[in-house]
């Protein structure tokens, strides 16, 4: 009964060149709640835009607001307000207040869906938000250097945040979540970012689900984080000296599942990592398969294919606390006697040469020299140097069809 | 002086090993490019055979033939012919063979299968590297006139920069590990026309990721055309340098 | 024409050759002989600049030969073994040595004509028999109608009917006034052609006399046995 009367009393504001109202803010000034403001096609130089009251704000074929490089484009500061279909542009620069290209402060139940958002510092920004829907944006940047271009969806401090398909490219960090709790990242595609496609940190309870984070300069960081679901990613082409597919840290009773590893230097990087469930993913061409420290315990690798890596393996200690089993190597040299599909004898996935390397990185000069090769193979027939627990115990004959 | 190289070239083109060879050279470079799904991955199997194919069929190969030759030498001796020139022919004539050898057996399929730089270098580097096995052969075959002590000699050699060396550089990289050796490592590297090759290779093919830091400062070298410059310069030393020091004993050789 | 001068050759402690010196003039028909390992190839050789001397030098024509090589135009040689590339017929090795030797236009082919070679000139060398090899040898140190001749035991591994034709060459060219230096250990052989004989020993040149010289200092009737007197001759005293 409130909804109802609530609506009925709500108008519409017109806003364009062929309406008595040419500016936005002006619009703004003389809504009500719950009304909606209705933005003609045009570009709007307005400086800073304040949404300060629940309105909806609807472009028409894409209004552009031109933030000149010096304001802060949008700000809203009220809850459930409704931001669709604008393009905003050329937000200003500074380190110190993170100007946005449009930016949610304290917000409840805001959404902001299919804008274009071009060259800005920060992409769209939430800080203290909850229930907040972040859907169907183009965010795109053309950052050179970390220091001088922000992240492209930045949550901070916020709750039930549900971002989905957005796409992301150019900023420093595609997707950035800092003390962000029970949400969800869906389907967004996060490429050529200049650090990391999606950078987790202290964020407990979320999951991301079929995102595509590809060619981004340091792949994805996961830091500190509890009960984090990954699950069907594609992580491709994550490739530079210091690029991982995922970098995990300190994470723990997370769920990697069904995910795509394809052409990365170290597809998945694990520092005191635990009880985490590793399972159902594809490993594919990548420089180093996985990476997992000494500090890592009680992980689990299951039913994953590892194909085609140069490295299917790589750890800096000799003390194994994680288990592999039924895993496909696409190295395994064993034979299946009663032909059940599992390999009769254990695989050790670690070569020699990869600990060797891991000890002491130089040796990598000799990468791919004949001697090496050689000591790989007779490190495989009597491990001797490798630590002897790692290993998988049934190795699969054939991969899964995943 | 192209005479005698002619007649050298003709009488290697000729041999049955040497049809072999080329034939060996295709099969193996046209199936790993039709094994590997892309040319980058073609390029690395193939340059982990070739890296072992050619220098020891071209070591032994032109040691053999030399020793063989070695009548031949006597006969050209008598004639009013100037050493030097003679033994520069024998040089000429087995590398153009060789690299005759390798051109159409490796050449031609990474050019219809990689064409690119790193397919143009490698084919670059396949053939310095059967130059320098050549000059090597050439001293070893100068350095004894036993023909069984020279192909001795020559298995060694290429067992000491296939295998030998880069076990010499294992050890030193963990007796010195404490110390920041990665530039000085490049300078060892150069001292096996194998590895300088490889390490060329591998940070062509985007490898230098894998590599890490140490990769980082190998590709600053390495990756550079000033680099690239003096480690392909380093390779034709390994190429000429053998056979000099080869033509100033055999100008005093006698046979 | 050529002459050595106080030539030493060591091949590490084994002396071959101990200071040697000998003139050679042209018109001379020069038998070297001596028994096998005396040093008589080594000191060929080095008349052809393969061997390069431990001390002393050799002039052709008044011209050291060191760093020379010229000279070697004016030289036949034919090698006690001669082996040529396998892969190559008998008229490729022939079309190659004139490639190489520069004077083409005075070609003898007198040999090449009487050993019957013209059907054997698609055969490969390695598919030759020693002897048919050493005729190839013989054709190309004639070839070039040299100044100076030099066979090292020519006639080994010659049928007789070659060895006729070969020694009747031999006996032409030395009529033309060329000098020929031939090694040989079978001297009945030489007899009839050879004016002057070099015997070495354990690398020394124990005489080098002129043919009616030694006989009439033996007063025997046969070179061979004429050596073997001088040999006793020497021994006692």
């Amino acid at each position: 009964m409130f909804v109802a009367c609530d609506l009925a009393i709500a108008s519409t504001i017109h806003v364009g060149g062929k309406y008595p109202i040419r500016k936005i803010q002006e619009a703004i000034s003389m809504a009500k709640p719950n009304d909606s403001i209705l933005v003609e096609k045009g570009v709007y130089k307005e400086g800073n835009l304040l949404i300060d009251k629940k309105v909806y704000m609807i472009g028409i074929g894409k209004p552009i607001l031109d933030g000149q490089k010096k304001y802060e484009v949008v700000s809203i500061k009220a809850d459930s307000v409704v931001f669709d279909g604008f393009t905003v542009e050329h937000s200003g620069i500074a380190t110190l207040d993170d100007p946005g290209g449009i930016k949610v402060y304290n917000g409840r139940g805001v959404i902001v869906q299919n804008n274009t958002l071009e060259d800005n510092f920060f992409g769209i920004y939430i800080q203290y938000g909850k229930n907040c829907i972040v859907r169907n944006n183009h965010v795109r940047a053309y950052g050179v250097e970390e220091q001088q271009i922000g992240n492209g969806i930045h949550c901070w401090k916020s709750d039930s945040m549900q971002i989905i398909g957005n796409t992301i490219s150019g900023h420093r960090d595609g997707i950035y979540f800092e003390f962000v709790t029970n949400s969800v990242i869906w389907r967004n595609i996060s490429t050529k970012n200049i650090r990391y496609g999606l950078h987790f940190m202290f964020s407990n309870n979320d999951s991301y689900i079929t995102n595509v984070l590809k060619n981004n300069g340091a792949g994805v960081a996961v830091m500190f984080s509890k009960k984090v679901s990954m699950l069907n990613n594609f992580f491709e082409d994550n490739w530079g000296d210091a690029a991982y597919g995922i970098l995990l840290k300190e994470i723990s009773d997370g769920y990697i599942i069904g995910n795509h590893f394809s052409r990365n230097t170290a597809a998945l990087y694990l520092e005191g990592a635990s009880r985490l469930v590793v399972q159902k993913n594809t490993f594919e061409g990548n420089g180093w398969a996985m990476k997992v420290q000494a500090s890592c315990m009680d992980n689990t690798f299951e039913d994953n294919n590892f194909i085609h890596n140069t490295f299917d393996a790589s750890t800096n200690g000799s003390l194994v606390l994680n288990t592999f089993n039924h895993n496909y190597w696409d190295k395994y040299e064993g034979y299946d006697l009663n032909k059940d599909g599992i390999g009769d004898i254990p695989f050790h996935p670690l070569s020699l040469f990869s600990v060797l390397v891991e000890k002491n990185p130089p040796t990598m000069l000799l990468f791919r020299s004949f001697m090496v090769t050689l000591l790989d193979k007779s490190e495989r027939m009597l491990p001797s140097l490798t630590p002897d627990n790692f290993k998988d115990p049934q190795p699969r004959m054939h991969p899964l069809k995943l | 002086m192209f005479k005698i190289t002619k007649i050298v070239l003709l009488d290697i083109l000729k041999s049955k090993f040497v049809l072999f060879y080329t034939l060996l050279l295709f099969v193996m470079s046209w199936s790993v490019f039709n094994l590997e799904d892309n040319y980058a991955k073609g390029i690395l199997s193939l340059l982990n055979l070739i890296l072992l194919t050619i220098p020891l069929v071209s070591i032994m190969f032109s040691t053999s033939y030399l020793y063989n030759s070695s009548e031949f030498v006597e006969l050209l001796l008598g004639q009013p012919l100037k050493r030097s020139r003679i033994w520069i022919s024998f040089y000429a004539g087995l590398s153009l063979a060789l690299t005759l050898a390798f051109l159409v057996g490796t050449g031609i399929p990474v050019l219809i299968y990689a064409f690119s730089t790193v397919g143009i270098m490698m084919i670059v580097i396949g053939v310095l590297i059967t130059i320098v096995f050549i000059s090597l052969a050439m001293l070893c075959s100068i350095l004894t006139r036993d023909k069984a002590k020279g192909i001795g000699l020559s298995i060694v050699l290429w067992l000491f920069f296939a295998l030998l060396f880069d076990g010499i550089v294992l050890f030193l990289l963990f007796q010195l590990s404490d110390y920041p050796i990665e530039k000085m490592m490049i300078g060892v590297s150069a001292l096996n026309p194998i590895d300088l090759s490889r390490i060329l290779i591998l940070l062509h093919l985007d490898q230098s990721a894998l590599m890490g830091y140490s990769g980082a400062i190998f590709k600053d070298f390495f990756g550079t055309t000033s680099g690239m410059i003096v480690s392909l310069s380093a390779l034709c030393a390994w190429a000429i340098a053998p056979f000099l020091i080869s033509l100033k004993r055999f100008n005093k050789k006698d046979l | 024409m050529i002459e050595v001068k106080n030539v030493s050759k060591q091949f590490g402690k084994l002396q071959i050759l101990k200071d040697i010196s000998l003139t050679l003039s042209k018109g001379e028909c020069v038998a070297m002989i001596g028994p096998n390992g005396c040093g008589k190839t080594t000191l060929i050789k080095t008349i052809l600049g393969m061997v390069i001397p431990t001390k002393g030098d050799t002039f052709f024509e008044g011209k050291s030969i060191q760093n020379e090589y010229a000279y070697r135009n004016k030289i036949g040689y034919m090698p006690q073994i001669g082996r040529y590339p396998d892969n190559m017929t008998i008229g490729q090795i022939i079309q190659m040595m004139k490639d190489i030797r520069s004077d083409h236009d005075n070609l003898d082919e007198q040999l090449y004509i009487n050993f019957k070679l013209g059907g054997l000139l698609e055969k490969k060398m390695r598919t030759l028999s020693g002897g048919t090899t050493q005729k190839v040898s013989a054709i190309l140190a004639f070839l070039f109608n040299p100044d100076v001749l030099i066979l090292d035991e020519p006639t080994a591994g010659l049928d007789p009917v070659a060895s006729e034709i070969l020694k009747e060459k031999i006996s032409s060219e030395k009529a033309k006034g060329k000098l020929i230096l031939i090694t040989s250990h079978l001297l009945s052989e030489l007899d009839d052609m050879i004016t002057q004989i070099v015997f070495m020993q354990d690398g020394n040149i124990s005489f080098h006399k002129g043919i009616q010289e030694l006989l009439d200092e033996t007063g025997e009737q046969k070179i061979s046995k004429a050596i073997a007197h001088y040999l006793k001759q020497t021994q006692h005293v």
